[in-house]
């Protein structure tokens, strides 16, 4: 069990050296309560924002380069300006964090709820809005409970719903929860499940949400963290939120850095600064590789990013140098794997997840992940086929069209597959499982035809496609 | 197993009344009718298609796409551990082998006395604390075989009080008193809000 500092009550956050933005309360053990968020200058933001010409915040938070947090990276001051001038108008807030490896939202979410409300007024006075949804995932249950605690203080303060802070301003935070579905994290999917119906995607365009989300009106649809950072930027200016992070990324962000690190954890470190290895490697940090292994490869943004390896150690945390590198940041989510690690069975896992979550919508996605999935089942199961390597890279290829390494191609000579991904499908969720396979087959692809050759010399068989029969397929 | 209860119609009906349209309240009023009997029956959703106004199949059509509404009882205990990657990485799926053998039921299974199901589930935002589990949405870190095998003991023997049993999810819930709102925007009203129109500047309101 590796050691950690965390903060007792905040399990799973390192409260290491460097400037907090929005962790700065997670040190305080009741940093949830009314109490010590006004203790701690709660609520001033807002207070300072009533007085002023709401297309002023707009512009402070759009000066302030706010770069969307859930995963695509998107100025949040630039979104909101999509909007065309149609009244009603929403905003919806995804708290459905469940790309595997990232947890943020849900810490910001149990640890400061009144910083992330704060964020939401803030946000609806900038574009004139009255009613925000707040949408939490389903399996999160304490930052559901804070949440609603934290909005009925908040409520009976006089700081959300009619006359907010004395003012004429009305703004109602409605409280909202899934039920365990990661598309749901897709914007226009957690629309319609706000709707009550099915999460499955909507097709963009015409249903970009700016001008056509919720009930077919302007929707604003943003990620907790970026929300959270919304207080901060007002009270300090844009100006004083440039000061940290890059010139290209201004600011914070958290990181969930897992997998086989010393010190696994949340950390909150300013943007385009450091890079991944002093991320691993470094005191204030991760502090090294279990057991003093050697870096095999890691997952730079969430389930969905492109592997990456030794050889990229060096870039910084900075999304257009990843994204120029073939992968990306996306939410924060860093997976590290030591040399003990099967790639074939960690391709398999992450695989899964997008068979698993596949809403079905579209035909690409829906059923070339689950054959994706099987095949790799097959072959970690010791019943892989010599074909099977070029198979995979076929159907990823029909779910995510890019030139792959096919069998005709020299080691040498393989080309990554585009990113952003191309697609065939509405959502990226089907292209996202095309990732591990590209990442696994390009770089171990001798580790898969070990295990191809294994089996069929355990099996007795040459590889010989007519005579391998899963044990499942032949029961089915 | 039945309609929701008298005190849940009440509770349903405040809750229909802070969306726009009663259609959107149909997630909440799944998770109610989940609170109420461990699991989503069948009645349950004939009654939420009638408070809401959709039929029934609309109601089930919503219900069986989302992974946390079991539409047959489960255990008093749902048993979630993760095998996605990170936790795979820790020994989740050795948790997974162990936990089948220890219950002696498969993933989706429930064990003779009622008491458990057991789940293999995606990410549940624990990664550093790999591998991890949820007991009803209660978080455990560091899950070993010692440990899972003490929690069972524990869940088994009643001991854990901070544990609801299956359905509660939040045991806190937002209450909107209309006193206090500011009244939720339906997409039919037209025009922004009054306090909106007054304080743009002079020369964007023209």
């Amino acid at each position: 069990m590796p050691t950690n500092d965390y903060v007792a009550h905040a399990v799973g956050y390192v409260d290491n050296e460097g400037p907090k933005i929005v962790t700065s309360r997670f040190s305080d053990p009741d940093s949830y309560t009314l109490d010590r968020y006004e203790a701690t200058g709660g609520y001033n933001a807002t207070r300072a924002v009533l007085q002023m010409n709401p297309a002023d915040v707009h512009s402070q938070v759009r000066d302030a380069v706010l770069l969307g947090r859930g995963g695509a990276g998107f100025p949040a001051g630039v979104k909101w300006g999509f909007m065309p001038p149609i009244w009603p108008r929403y905003l919806v807030v995804n708290g459905d964090e469940s790309e595997p490896g990232t947890y943020k939202d849900r810490l910001l979410m149990e640890r400061d709820p009144h910083q992330l409300i704060e964020g939401c007024l803030i946000t609806c006075y900038a574009l004139g809005l009255n009613t925000c949804f707040l949408y939490v995932r389903g399996e999160m249950a304490l930052a559901q409970e804070r949440l609603a605690r934290a909005l009925n203080d908040a409520y009976a303060a006089g700081y959300v719903g009619r006359n907010m802070f004395g003012t004429d301003v009305g703004i109602d935070v409605v409280l909202t929860w899934g039920a365990g579905a990661y598309i749901v994290g897709e914007e226009t999917a957690l629309i319609e499940s706000l709707e009550g119906n099915r999460g499955m995607p909507r097709l963009k365009p015409p249903f970009f949400p700016a001008a056509k989300g919720l009930y077919m009106k302007p929707t604003i649809v943003n990620n907790v963290e970026t929300l959270a950072n919304v207080p901060w930027i007002v009270l300090n200016g844009a100006d004083a939120y440039k000061r940290y992070g890059s010139e290209r990324s201004p600011g914070t962000r958290m990181l969930a850095i897992s997998g086989h690190v010393n010190r696994p954890g949340v950390y909150e470190v300013e943007q385009g600064k450091v890079t991944f290895r002093e991320l691993f490697y470094g005191d204030n940090y991760c502090q090294g590789i279990r057991d003093g292994n050697e870096l095999k490869m890691f997952i730079p943004g969430g389930g969905s990013a492109p592997w990456f390896f030794p050889e990229q150690l060096d870039l910084p945390l900075e999304a257009a140098d990843v994204g120029a590198a073939g992968s990306m940041l996306g939410s924060g989510a860093i997976v590290v794997m030591d040399e003990t690690t099967d790639a074939v069975r960690a391709c398999l896992r992450v695989v899964r997840f997008f068979a698993r979550e596949s809403c079905g919508k579209c035909t690409p996605c829906r059923e070339g992940t689950n054959w994706e999935e099987k095949i790799l089942q097959r072959i970690d199961d010791g019943y892989g086929r010599l074909e099977d390597i070029d198979l995979l890279l076929d159907i990823g290829s029909q779910i995510s069209p890019g030139n792959y390494p096919t069998a005709s191609f020299e080691a040498e000579g393989l080309e990554a597959n585009p990113f952003p991904p191309k697609q065939t499908t509405i959502c990226p969720l089907g292209p996202s499982s095309v990732a591990p396979i590209t990442s696994a087959i390009r770089r171990f692809r001798h580790e898969f035809e070990e295990k191809i050759a294994a089996s069929a010399l355990t099996n007795g068989h040459h590889g010989d496609a007519d005579h391998d029969e899963h044990p499942e397929e032949v029961s089915a | 197993m039945s309609r929701l209860s008298a005190a849940n119609v009440l509770l349903a009906k405040e809750i229909i009344a802070r969306y726009p349209r009663p259609k959107s309240a149909l997630l909440p009023l799944l998770h109610l009718a989940q609170e109420q009997d461990g699991y989503v029956a069948e009645d349950a959703m004939e009654h939420i298609a009638e408070l809401i106004g959709v039929t029934a199949a609309e109601v089930l059509g919503t219900c069986s796409f989302y992974e946390m509404f079991k539409r047959e009882p489960v255990g008093r205990y749902m048993i979630n551990i993760c095998t996605n990657i990170s936790c795979q990485l820790m020994g989740g799926e050795e948790l997974l082998h162990h936990a089948e053998e220890r219950l002696g039921v498969r993933p989706g299974g429930t064990t003779e006395d009622g008491m458990f199901t057991l789940e293999d589930v995606e990410c549940i935002a624990a990664c550093t604390e790999a591998p991890c589990l949820q007991v009803n949405y209660r978080y455990e870190y560091h899950v070993d075989n010692e440990r899972f095998d003490e929690l069972v003991d524990e869940l088994a023997r009643g001991s854990r009080h901070d544990i609801p049993r299956h359905g509660t999810l939040g045991r806190v819930r937002q209450h909107l008193d209309p006193e206090r709102a500011a009244g939720i925007r339906a997409p039919e009203s037209t025009g922004e809000p009054q306090w909106y129109t007054s304080r743009k500047p002079k020369e964007e309101a023209r």
